[in-house]
C-alpha cells in the first residue's frame, strides 16, 4: 500500500480559476486544516510540566532509543487545529440529522454537567464499594426506570453499545439453553434487520437464517412459523421495525417463538417510537437492548461513545453477565463481581467488559428521564410519531412512500426511489439536502425497499424545521424526477464535494507518512 | 417539556394536516392491549432543570472523588491530568452532536481526526496502522484474539499470567462461544513473570500469544523472547497496554515483534468516569488490514482533486457484510479517541516523554518510601508509575482500613484474583503525575498505620 506522496496540499484546482479562489484555498468562514502532522513538531508541546529530577531508571532495560513520531502543538494551536476541523462537521447542533434508526435528537446540557460533577467523573471502577454508593445508586435508579419502561425482569447495564448489546442478550440465550441441556444452531432474522443483528448473532457462533418480509413491509409470520423448530435458538426482531412500522403481530411472533423453545430478541434501536407507550415486556420479548445515545440522548460524539444496557425476561435474568449493581435491604448497593458471584448469581454467563459499562452515560441518561418524567417520555414518543407521519404525508404525493397506503408509520418514514429518473438516484438527492443545509437521511437501508431512504427526524425538531426540511426535499425530489444532472455535482457547497470512496478502498492510505525530502528530489 | 419545541397548537394542527383524528390513531399498529393509556404507574413526572441537577448533585456527593483525597489506584485506569482545553474541544457541538461520519463531505473534521489518532496510534505502539477505536481496552483484545484466529486459521491461545484478570474473563467469556481454547493462569508474586513458562505453552497449534506491558503487576519484560517463539511456531504476538503514558520512556511493542497492539487509551485525555466510556486501542501489521475489526478513515481526494478522508475497507464491516464481517462492532469510541487525540496533540513526543518521566520518578519515590515500611516488601524490580507491594497483612481489608485514615491506597490482588490464596497479601500502588508530595506521605503514614 502506498506512502502519502503528497502532504498537505492547499489545493486549488489548477485548471479552475473561478471567482472562489483565493492564496489560502480558504473561502472566509470555510477554513482549510492541514494535519497536525503537516503543522506540528515533536519538540513542541501545549503543556507544562515541573522539572524531573534525575535518577536511576527502573525500566527493566527497556527504554525507548528512537523517536515515536509524535508532533505537538501549542494550547492556542490544538484549540485552533480542533476548532477548524470540529466546523466542517455537520451536528444536530446546527440543524435537522433525520438519519432513520439513529435517533439523532438533541443532547441537552445538563447531561453534559451532570456527567461532568467530580463525584461521577473523576472515580475510579475498582475503588472500594463504600466510596461510590452515590455512583451505584446512578445505576440502580437507571435501572429501575430501564425496566419500569419496559416491563421486564432485570437488566444488565455494561454492554458498551448496541451491538454489544445483541451479544449480550444472544449469550443470555445461549446460556439458558445450555442450562437445559438444548443445544440450537440457528438464529433467524429478518431480511430489513440492522446489520449487527447478523454479525452479532454469528459473532456468538450461530448461523443466520434470514426470514422474509411480506408485503406490507412486516414479518412475515406464517413464514416465520413455517421454519421455527428444534434447531431454532432464537429470532431477533426490531420493533418499530426498520421500515419505521410496528410489528402488530409481535405478541403471536412471540408465542410461536416460545411454543418453539426459542427466544425473542428485540432489537432496540428503535425504542423512541413507543417508549413510555408500549412495553416490550408486554409482547413477549425476552431480551432487547436499548440504545442510550439514541432513546435516552446521550451524544453521538461522531460514532460513539454508546451504551446498550439489555433488559430481560425472567427466564433469561438468571444468566446476566457480571459485573452488576445490587440494592440490600439496609440501603446499601453492591456490586456483584467475580468474588461474590457464586453466591449471588451462579449463572451468569460471564463478563463482558473490564469494568462497569458506560458510566457516563448512566449519569447523562439519567438525568434526560428524570427531567422529562413518565409524562415526557410518553410525550417523546408521540411528538416523534407525529413529526415523522407528517413528513411521510407531506412528501408523499413528490416521493415513493412503499408503505404510506397501510396507514401510518412510527417514529421514522421510508420512501423509493421509485420514480426518479433512469441516471439519477438517491445519492444524488442526498448530496443536494447537504446543499439545502441538511443531514441526509438513512439511505440504501433497508435493503428490503429499492434506493431506500429512511427519515426519522426525532420530537426535538420544532414544525418550522421540518416545512423548511420538506420543501427542501419536495424541490430536490422534483428535480430527481425531471433528471436535472447538476444532481450529479452535488454537493457543491460543503467542505468537500463528493469523495472517491473507491479509491479509498483500492488504494488504502490509513495513517499519514512523511513525504520524501525535497532535497532528495534535487 | 423543555426538550419538545412542538406546541399543542402545532400537534392538532399537524395532525389535521396528516388527517389524523387524535395521535392515538397513529398509533393504531400497535394492539390496543398493549397500548399504555396514561403515564406509567408509578413513576415521577418531568422535572426542572435546578431539581433534576439537585437531585444528582446530592448522589454525586455520596462518592469519594478522586481528586478528593490521596489517590493511588491503577490496574487498567489512570488518574492523569488531563488540560482544560481538551474538554472544551469534545465539547464542540460539532463533535459532540455528529454521528458516524458516513456523509463525508460533511464530516471530514471527524474523519480527519480519526485519521490523525489512528496515525498516532500506531506510531505509539510501533506499528504500522492502527483503527479508529473500539469500545476498551478489554473487548479490543478479545477481538485481537478473533483477528489471530481468523489469519492463523488456529484456535488456541495462550494468555500470560500478567493479563488484567478482566481481561481474561472478558475473553473467556467469549471463547465459550467461539470455541477458542485460552490457556491462562494467575500471576506470581515475583519479581520476574515466568517467561519462559509462557513460551512453553507454545505449540503447533497456537493461534496467539497474548502479553500484557506493563502487566498487571506493573512488571515490564522484553516481548522480544516470546516474539521470536510465536512466530517460529506459526503464532501471532498480541500486547496490551494498559497505561499508554509508559510509552512516553518505553520501547513499543512494535518494535519487539509484536503483530497486534491493543490496549486502553483512558489514561489520554479521557479520564476515570468509574470505568467507562473509555476507548480501545487497535494496531497491527499493514498485511492483515482485511481482518482487522472497527472503523478505519483513509485518504482520498474529492471530485475536484482536494485532500479528503472517508470511512474506508467497510467491506470487512456488519452493515455491508452482515454475518460475514469482521466484527459485529458498530458504534465504537470516537468521543472518546478525540479526547485522546487532542491530548496527545498538546503532549506532543516531548510532553508525552516528559510526563512519563514525572510519572516514573514520583512512582520510583513512592515505591523506595512505601517499601521502608516495617514487613512491606516491594516485589518489582522493574515498573514505570505501578507496583505491587506485598504486604504483611491481607491487602482487602488493608484497602478499607485506608479508607478510613482518608486515602485510596491501591487495589488489593484479592479484588482481582479472589480465592488465590498467594495473592491476597498483594496491593498495586500506581503513581502518576498527580500524585503530591503531601499525597505520598499521607499514604505512606497511614499504611505504616495500617499494616502495623
Amino acid at each position: 500500500m502506498t506512502v502519502n506522496p503528497s502532504g498537505w496540499r492547499p489545493s486549488t484546482p489548477t485548471n479552475e480559476r473561478d471567482e472562489t479562489h483565493t492564496v489560502t484555498g480558504n473561502r472566509a468562514l470555510m477554513l482549510e486544516e492541514p494535519l497536525i502532522f503537516e503543522i506540528g513538531n515533536t519538540e513542541q508541546t501545549g503543556v507544562d510540566f515541573a522539572e524531573v529530577p534525575q535518577r536511576a531508571t527502573r525500566l527493566g532495560g527497556l527504554e525507548r532509543n528512537r523517536e515515536i513520531g509524535l508532533p505537538g502543538l501549542s494550547e492556542p494551536e490544538t484549540v485552533r487545529h480542533y476548532t477548524r476541523l470540529s466546523r466542517q462537521n455537520y451536528a444536530i447542533d446546527l440543524g435537522l440529522f433525520p438519519l432513520g434508526s439513529c435517533t439523532m435528537k438533541h443532547n441537552p446540557r445538563l447531561n453534559e454537567k451532570v456527567a461532568r460533577m467530580p463525584g461521577f467523573a473523576d472515580l475510579h471502577p475498582l475503588q472500594p464499594q463504600e466510596t461510590v454508593q452515590g455512583a451505584l445508586q446512578v445505576i440502580n435508579e437507571l435501572a429501575f426506570w430501564l425496566l419500569a419502561l419496559t416491563g421486564m425482569d432485570s437488566v444488565a447495564m455494561s454492554p458498551k453499545a448496541g451491538a454489544h448489546g445483541e451479544l449480550c442478550g444472544l449469550l443470555c440465550i445461549r446460556a439458558a439453553l445450555e442450562a437445559r441441556g438444548d443445544k440450537r444452531e440457528v438464529v433467524l432474522v429478518p431480511e430489513s434487520a440492522h446489520g449487527t443483528n447478523p454479525a452479532t448473532a454469528a459473532f456468538a457462533g450461530y448461523r443466520v437464517e434470514n426470514i422474509p418480509a411480506n408485503a406490507a413491509g412486516r414479518v412475515d409470520l406464517e413464514a416465520l412459523k413455517a421454519r421455527l423448530g428444534p434447531d431454532v435458538a432464537a429470532v431477533m426482531i426490531t420493533n418499530p421495525n426498520t421500515c419505521g412500522l410496528f410489528e402488530p403481530d409481535m405478541k403471536a411472533i412471540s408465542d410461536s417463538v416460545h411454543a418453539a423453545g426459542a427466544f425473542v430478541y428485540c432489537d432496540g434501536a428503535n425504542f423512541n417510537a413507543i417508549v413510555g407507550k408500549v412495553r416490550p415486556g408486554d409482547l413477549g420479548i425476552d431480551a432487547m437492548h436499548i440504545n442510550l445515545h439514541k432513546t435516552f440522548s446521550t451524544p453521538h460524539g461522531g460514532g460513539g461513545p454508546g451504551s446498550g444496557p439489555v433488559v430481560l425476561s425472567q427466564a433469561l435474568a438468571p444468566f446476566g453477565p457480571l459485573p452488576f449493581v445490587a440494592k440490600y435491604a439496609d440501603g446499601t448497593y453492591k456490586i456483584v463481581e467475580e468474588e461474590n458471584a457464586a453466591e449471588e448469581h451462579p449463572n451468569a454467563f460471564g463478563r463482558m467488559v473490564a469494568f462497569h459499562g458506560q458510566m457516563g452515560m448512566f449519569t447523562r441518561a439519567l438525568a434526560y428521564i428524570l427531567s422529562h418524567g413518565a409524562d415526557g417520555l410518553k410525550q417523546v414518543a408521540e411528538d416523534s410519531v407525529l413529526n415523522a407521519n407528517y413528513i411521510l404525508r407531506r412528501l408523499a404525493d413528490v416521493l415513493d412512500a412503499p408503505f404510506a397506503a397501510s396507514g401510518p408509520c412510527m417514529h421514522e418514514a421510508i420512501f423509493s426511489d421509485k420514480g426518479f429518473a433512469d441516471d439519477v438516484n438517491t445519492l444524488d438527492l442526498a448530496k443536494a439536502l447537504i446543499d439545502e443545509g441538511f443531514h441526509p437521511m438513512t439511505m440504501y437501508f433497508p435493503l428490503v425497499v429499492h434506493g431506500a431512504m429512511l427519515v426519522e427526524p426525532t420530537e426535538t425538531e420544532s414544525k418550522a424545521s421540518l416545512d423548511q426540511f420538506i420543501e427542501a426535499v419536495r424541490s430536490i425530489a422534483r428535480r430527481a424526477k425531471a433528471g436535472d444532472p447538476s444532481l450529479k455535482a452535488a454537493p457543491i457547497y460543503a467542505p468537500r464535494r463528493r469523495l472517491d470512496e473507491t479509491l479509498a478502498a483500492r488504494n488504502p492510505v490509513l495513517v499519514y507518512r512523511e513525504p520524501p525530502t525535497a532535497q532528495a528530489a534535487e | 417539556m423543555r426538550y419538545l419545541p412542538l406546541s399543542d397548537a402545532d400537534r392538532s394542527e399537524m395532525l389535521r394536516m396528516i388527517g389524523a383524528g387524535s395521535i392515538e390513531e397513529l398509533f393504531r399498529d400497535v394492539p390496543e392491549k398493549a397500548r399504555l393509556t396514561g403515564p406509567i404507574h408509578g413513576l415521577p413526572m418531568h422535572a426542572s432543570e435546578m431539581a433534576v441537577e439537585r437531585h444528582m448533585t446530592a448522589l454525586s456527593r455520596k462518592n469519594m472523588a478522586a481528586s478528593d483525597v490521596p489517590f493511588f489506584l491503577g490496574c487498567g485506569a489512570y488518574k492523569h491530568h488531563i488540560p482544560a482545553s481538551v474538554d472544551h474541544i469534545i465539547q464542540r457541538g460539532e463533535f459532540l452532536t455528529s454521528y458516524t461520519p458516513y456523509q463525508p463531505e460533511i464530516a471530514q473534521g471527524t474523519l480527519q481526526m480519526m485519521f490523525e489518532f489512528q496515525t498516532q496510534v500506531a506510531r505509539l505502539f510501533g506499528c504500522e496502522i492502527a483503527n479508529a477505536s473500539m469500545y476498551d481496552g478489554s473487548t479490543a483484545m478479545w477481538e485481537a484474539i478473533l483477528m489471530a484466529h481468523r489469519i492463523t486459521r488456529r484456535n488456541k491461545t495462550v494468555i500470560s499470567s500478567g493479563v488484567h484478570p478482566h481481561y481474561v474473563n472478558v475473553a473467556k467469556t467469549l471463547a465459550q462461544f467461539s470455541e477458542d481454547a485460552l490457556a491462562t493462569a494467575p500471576p506470581e508474586l515475583s519479581a520476574e513473570p515466568d517467561t519462559e513458562r509462557l513460551i512453553g505453552k507454545i505449540g503447533a497449534e497456537t493461534s496467539a500469544v497474548v502479553v500484557q506491558y506493563p502487566d498487571i503487576l506493573g512488571r515490564i519484560i522484553d516481548l522480544t523472547l516470546i516474539a521470536e517463539a510465536a512466530h517460529a511456531a506459526g503464532a501471532l504476538l498480541i500486547a496490551v497496554v494498559t497505561e499508554p503514558v509508559a510509552l512516553g520512556l518505553l520501547k513499543s511493542p512494535g518494535e519487539m515483534g509484536a503483530d497486534i497492539v491493543v490496549g486502553e487509551g483512558q489514561s489520554i485525555g479521557v479520564g476515570l468516569q468509574f470505568g467507562g466510556p473509555y476507548v480501545g486501542l487497535f494496531a497491527c501489521r499493514e498485511k492483515h488490514v482485511r481482518q482487522m475489526p472497527g472503523r478505519l478513515a483513509g485518504e482520498t481526494v474529492d471530485a475536484k482533486g482536494k485532500r479528503g478522508f472517508v470511512l474506508t475497507l467497510s467491506t470487512r464491516e456488519q452493515h455491508i457484510r452482515r454475518e460475514k464481517a469482521t466484527s459485529n462492532i458498530c458504534t465504537s469510541s470516537v468521543l472518546c479517541a478525540l479526547a485522546f487525540t487532542a491530548h496527545l496533540t498538546l503532549l506532543g513526543e516531548k510532553g508525552l516523554r516528559q510526563l512519563a518521566q514525572l510519572n516514573h520518578a514520583r512512582a520510583c519515590e513512592t515505591a523506595d518510601r512505601l517499601a521502608t515500611i516495617q514487613g512491606v516488601e516491594l516485589v518489582n524490580e522493574s515498573f514505570f508509575n505501578e507496583f505491587t507491594l506485598k504486604l504483611p497483612v491481607e491487602a482487602r481489608p488493608a484497602v478499607h482500613a485506608l479508607v478510613e485514615k482518608g486515602v485510596l491506597g491501591g487495589v488489593s490482588l484479592g479484588r482481582l484474583y479472589p480465592g488465590v490464596d498467594a495473592l491476597q497479601s498483594g496491593l498495586v500502588v500506581a503513581v502518576t503525575e498527580t500524585a503530591t508530595a503531601e499525597d505520598i506521605a499521607a499514604f505512606e503514614s497511614a499504611l505504616k498505620e495500617v499494616v502495623q
